[in-house]
C-alpha cells in the first residue's frame, strides 16, 4: 500500500472502465496487467473490441501477463521491451486519438507519472485519466539540488545518483516532474546522515 | 522622500544591516506572546506613515542590493523564473501593476509615461530608461514578468484561477524560504501547501482558498508569515540547502544576537485585471536580532513566542538546533512586562 494524506500526490482510484468511451487506450505496466484483467471480470469483454493495450512487462516479464494481455484478443496489443519505445509509441497513439477516446494507466508510481507526463503534454486533463498502483511502492525522485532524477528508489535517505548527496525522500510530489523530492539529509552537518532504511518495498 | 540605497550583501561578507530608521519600520509578525497558524488576512490599504504599509509595494533601503543579489542567483539557476505559456495575460497585468505603484509612490526614483501603448519606463536607482510597447513582449529585454521582478524587491508567484482551484503557474522566486518553484510550479493551492505541518488538518489552507477565489480587483489583501535565518542571506533555497544549511551549526550564544535573523513575509495578494490570476506577493524582511532589541516590546515579545511554539512548527521551520540559545540570549531582555497588543513598537 502506498503512503496516505499526501496533498500533492494525485490520487490513484482505479481503472475503472468508462461505459460511454469510444476508445480506451491502456498503458501497463508490470502487475499493472492485473488491473485490466480484474477489470475484465467485473465489466465483461464488450469494452475490449475497441481497446488498444501498450504494455511494459518490466520486472514482472516472468508471471507472463503479456500472454494473459494478448489473449484477452483487444483490438490492438502491442509490447514494449524498455520504456522508451512506449513511450514512443505513447505519443504516436497520442497523436491520432480522436475524441472519446479514454486514457487509462496502471503500474508502479513511477511508470504512472511518466505516462501522465506525457498525457499532460498532449493537454488531457489530468482528472480525466483512469490510473491504478499496482506493483512496488518505489518512488521516482528528483533532487532539489542537480535536479537529476533516481528512480525505484526503496530507501530514504538515498544517494543521488546524479551528484551523490545523500537526500531525504519528501513525501512532496510533482505531476509535471512525476516525482517527488529529494533534499539532502545531512546539510547541516555533512557526513552525519543516517543509514538507509526501506521505506518503499 | 528620497530613499539612500545601501551598498551590501546577502551572502559571502553579508554586510547586510537596517538602518535604525529602518529597524522601527520592520513588520514585527506578533501582535501578542504566543503564535499558531491561522487565517490571519487583512485588507491590503495604506497604513501608518514610516511602516511598511505605508505604500502597497514597498521599496526600502535595501532595494539596489537585493536586485543585485536576485541578479546572481538568476545567473547561477535560471529555473527560480519560470512561466507556463498561458501566463502571458497575467505577465503583462504584473508589469502594469508593479510599474504603476512604484512609479506613483516613489517618483523621485522611477517614471512611467504612457503613450497608448508605447511606454517608458525610468528606473533611476537601477540605471534603467526603457521604452517599449505594452503587449509586445519583443520589444522588453526579458519576458514582462522577468523583467518587472528583476526590479521589484520580493518574490512573486501568478497564480491562475480554474476548476475552483488556485494554480501555481509562474514565479520568480529567488528569496524563498526552503521551497522550490520549478519543483512546485503547475500545483493547485493544497499540493503546493501540502509540506506544511498542522494547518490542514485545522482547515486554514480550506478557508485561505475560499477566501483567495473571491478577491475582487482592487481589494488586495495581505498577511505576515515568518521563520528565522542564520546569516542575512535572501536566497534559501532548497536548491541550496546543502551550502547555507551547514550555517545553523555556526550559531553561538556569543554570536546569535549578531547572526540571527527573523525573516518575516509580507504576503500580498492582487486580483490581476486582464487574466483574472492573482499576483501573490512574498516580500521578505530580515532583521538581527541584535537591531530588534532595540525596541523593548518587540525584545520582550520575541522569547516569549519562541517558547510557546509547538514542537512541528519549530521543526518545519528548522529551528530545533538554535531554539535554545535564542531563547537564553533574549531571556536578558524580557523582565517579565505586560506588553501591549499589536505589532508597532510603544
Amino acid at each position: 500500500m502506498l503512503v496516505q494524506g499526501i496533498k500533492s500526490r494525485p490520487e490513484y482510484k482505479g481503472l475503472d472502465i468508462d461505459p460511454h468511451a469510444k476508445r480506451h487506450l491502456f498503458v501497463l505496466e508490470g502487475e499493472g496487467a492485473a488491473a485490466l484483467t480484474d477489470q475484465v471480470e467485473v465489466k465483461g469483454k464488450d469494452f475490449l473490441a475497441r481497446s488498444e493495450i501498450l504494455y511494459l512487462a518490466a520486472g514482472a516479464a516472468p508471471k507472463a501477463y503479456d500472454a494473459m494481455l494478448s489473449a484477452l484478443s483487444p483490438d490492438v496489443f502491442w509490447q514494449a521491451p524498455t520504456l522508451q519505445p512506449l513511450l514512443f509509441r505513447l505519443r504516436a497513439c497520442l497523436e491520432q486519438a480522436r475524441m472519446g477516446t479514454r486514457l487509462y494507466i496502471a503500474g508502479t508510481e513511477g511508470f504512472i507519472g511518466q505516462i501522465m507526463q506525457v498525457a499532460l503534454e498532449f493537454g488531457i486533463d489530468f482528472n480525466s485519466i483512469h490510473t491504478e498502483h499496482r506493483g512496488s511502492t518505489a518512488r521516482r525522485v528528483q533532487c532539489v539540488h542537480c535536479k537529476g532524477i533516481t528512480d525505484n528508489v526503496t530507501t530514504s535517505p538515498f544517494a543521488c545518483t546524479h551528484c551523490g548527496l545523500p537526500l531525504l525522500v519528501r513525501d512532496h510530489y510533482s505531476r509535471r516532474l512525476g516525482a517527488f523530492q529529494g533534499v539532502n539529509i545531512d546539510a547541516e552537518e555533512p557526513g552525519t546522515a543516517p543509514a538507509p532504511e526501506e521505506m518503499f518495498p | 522622500m528620497t530613499i539612500t540605497f545601501r551598498n551590501e550583501t546577502f551572502r559571502d561578507d553579508f554586510t547586510f544591516r537596517n538602518s535604525l530608521t529602518n529597524i522601527r519600520r520592520f513588520p514585527f509578525p506578533f501582535d501578542r506572546d504566543e503564535y499558531m497558524y491561522s487565517v490571519n488576512m487583512e485588507p491590503h490599504i495604506r497604513g501608518k506613515a514610516d511602516s511598511v504599509f505605508e505604500n502597497l509595494i514597498d521599496v526600502d533601503e535595501h532595494y539596489v542590493a537585493e536586485m543585485q543579489d536576485r541578479a546572481m542567483v538568476l545567473k547561477e539557476d535560471p529555473l527560480r523564473c519560470q512561466a507556463l505559456p498561458h501566463m502571458m495575460a497575467a505577465q503583462w497585468d504584473v508589469l502594469e501593476l508593479l510599474m504603476e505603484h512604484q512609479a506613483q509612490d516613489y517618483p523621485e526614483h522611477f517614471t512611467l509615461t504612457k503613450n497608448g501603448d508605447r511606454w517608458r519606463w525610468i528606473n533611476r536607482p537601477m540605471g534603467i530608461d526603457d521604452t517599449f510597447t505594452f503587449g509586445d513582449p519583443s520589444t522588453l529585454p526579458y519576458p514582462p514578468m522577468e523583467y518587472i521582478t528583476r526590479q521589484a524587491q520580493g518574490d512573486f508567484c501568478i497564480v491562475d484561477q480554474r476548476d475552483n482551484n488556485l494554480w501555481m503557474d509562474a514565479g520568480m522566486v529567488t528569496t524563498q524560504a526552503d521551497w522550490s518553484l520549478d519543483f512546485d510550479i503547475g500545483m493547485n493551492f493544497m499540493e503546493w501547501h501540502g509540506p506544511v505541518p498542522l494547518a490542514h488538518q485545522i482547515g486554514v489552507f480550506d478557508r485561505a482558498l475560499k477566501f483567495l477565489l473571491n478577491l475582487q480587483q482592487g481589494k488586495p489583501t495581505r498577511r505576515l508569515n515568518w521563520t528565522m535565518t542564520v546569516n542575512p542571506r535572501l536566497d534559501t533555497s532548497p536548491e541550496n540547502y546543502h551550502k547555507w544549511g551547514p550555517d545553523r551549526m555556526t550559531v553561538t550564544p556569543e554570536n546569535v544576537g549578531e547572526k540571527m535573523h527573523l525573516r518575516v513575509e509580507l504576503q500580498s495578494l492582487w486580483r490581476l485585471p486582464r487574466s483574472n490570476a492573482i499576483l501573490f506577493v512574498i516580500r521578505c524582511y530580515l532583521i538581527s536580532l541584535e537591531e530588534l532589541v532595540t525596541v523593548p516590546k518587540w525584545a520582550r515579545r520575541l522569547p516569549r513566542v519562541l517558547k510557546s511554539l509547538p514542537p512541528e512548527i519549530v521543526d518545519y521551520k528548522g529551528l530545533t538546533r538554535n531554539r535554545p540559545i535564542m531563547i537564553d540570549w533574549l531571556a536578558k531582555y524580557d523582565d517579565g512586562a505586560a506588553t501591549s497588543a499589536g505589532i508597532y513598537p510603544d
